[in-house]
């Protein structure tokens, strides 16, 4: 499903860097950080990602997922809290409505791990 | 000899698609044209909410269609007898629409149509509560509906479509009475997470609520309206 999407937007992100790249190194590792408070399975992606890059520059790079929790930011009781997903998003302590996100909507790329000859940094 | 190095990116997975839903925008706003991205499950009412919408609005808005379906153009059909122009799209595997294929989809509209003239764009997203909340079109504001059948806990099963929504519809609450639905549990489900979204409870069948929603659909192109430079106001 999406995954698969999320996965082709995955590969055009390290596309573009590799592009870049003068030797377009291989690359071992890509870092990514997944919030928890966003519609992606980090599983599927894994398998997508596998999938998906068989026979490219990226065939057998491992995909590293990070998952970050919910976090909210409730102002009554100025503290964060975890909102218990698929349960109660509201403050446990005060029941106000979850407003601010501090964390859990990240989809990003981090870092990504290549070899190169040694000396050129 | 290889060595391991490490390249920091911090790039968002999102990114492109974000840049071509600003990119969208800014073709509506210099148009004056009010987008909304209309989202929800499959079969809660979309088509039926934007027919019952075209009927009564196209008088007094000028509106047209981005329709996004996964095979077929059964949708656009429906819609195209109201007489506004409707851009099929077509969105094959994909189960949400992108900004990319919008973008398509606007630049299409505006070889057969003047944008200026309109007022308004009604995006009927593809039938899915998950994917669609990821990936922004252009809009300027999400109206999601849940229908009375699909039962209270669906906001806090799908959270980011019903976090995100600036409008919510809950629809067929004509079946309300043969379903054991509790209102303010729906209701308060979404606060929970989303404390200032507009709620609206509607039935296409009955009518009960429409004015209400059309009242919204005003308010949104006239907030834009009123926000633009007074040199393209006509």
């Amino acid at each position: 499903m999406h995954e698969t999407d999320m996965t082709k937007a995955l590969i055009v992100t390290v596309q573009n860097w590799w592009n870049e790249q003068p030797d377009h190194p291989k690359i071992s590792q890509v870092h990514l950080t997944v919030g928890q408070f966003t519609c992606v399975e980090p599983a599927s992606l894994q398998f997508a990602f596998e999938v998906q890059t068989r026979n490219t520059f990226l065939e057998g790079a491992e995909l590293v997922i990070r998952e970050v929790p919910l976090i909210a930011f409730c102002h009554r009781c100025q503290r964060e809290y975890r909102p218990e997903i698929g349960v109660q998003y509201a403050c446990s302590v005060c029941q106000s409505p979850m407003e601010d996100i501090c964390s859990g909507r990240e989809l990003k790329v981090d870092r990504i791990e290549y070899a190169a000859e040694s000396g050129r940094v | 000899m290889h060595q391991i190095f490490d390249a920091a990116l911090e790039i968002n997975l999102l990114h492109a698609n974000q840049e071509g839903a600003d990119h969208n925008r800014e073709h509506f706003d210099r148009w004056g044209i009010t987008c909304l991205n209309v989202m929800s499950s499959p079969g809660a009412g979309k088509t039926a909410l934007l027919e019952r919408t075209l009927a009564a609005l196209r008088r007094e808005l000028k509106i047209a269609v981005i329709e996004g379906d996964m095979t077929t153009e059964l949708d656009a059909e429906r819609l195209r007898q109201y007489q506004v122009p409707v851009i099929a799209i077509n969105t094959g595997r994909s189960c949400h629409l992108d900004s990319k294929m919008v973008s398509g989809g606007i630049h299409r509209f505006a070889q057969d149509y003047d944008p200026a003239e309109f007022d308004l764009v009604l995006v009927e997203n593809v039938g899915n509560l998950v994917c669609p909340a990821e990936f922004e079109v252009g809009e300027h504001a999400k109206v999601a509906l849940l229908s009375v059948t699909e039962g209270e806990d669906k906001p806090l099963k799908y959270p980011v479509m019903f976090q995100e929504a600036d409008c919510l519809l809950i629809t067929k609450i004509d079946l309300a009475p043969y379903l054991e639905v509790d209102f303010n549990q729906i209701m308060a489900n979404v606060r929970q997470m989303n404390p200032h979204v507009t709620i609206i409870p509607v039935s296409t069948k009955t009518g009960e609520g429409l004015e209400a929603w059309f009242e919204w659909v005003r308010s949104q192109t006239n907030k834009l309206r009123l926000a633009a430079p007074v040199s393209t106001v006509h």
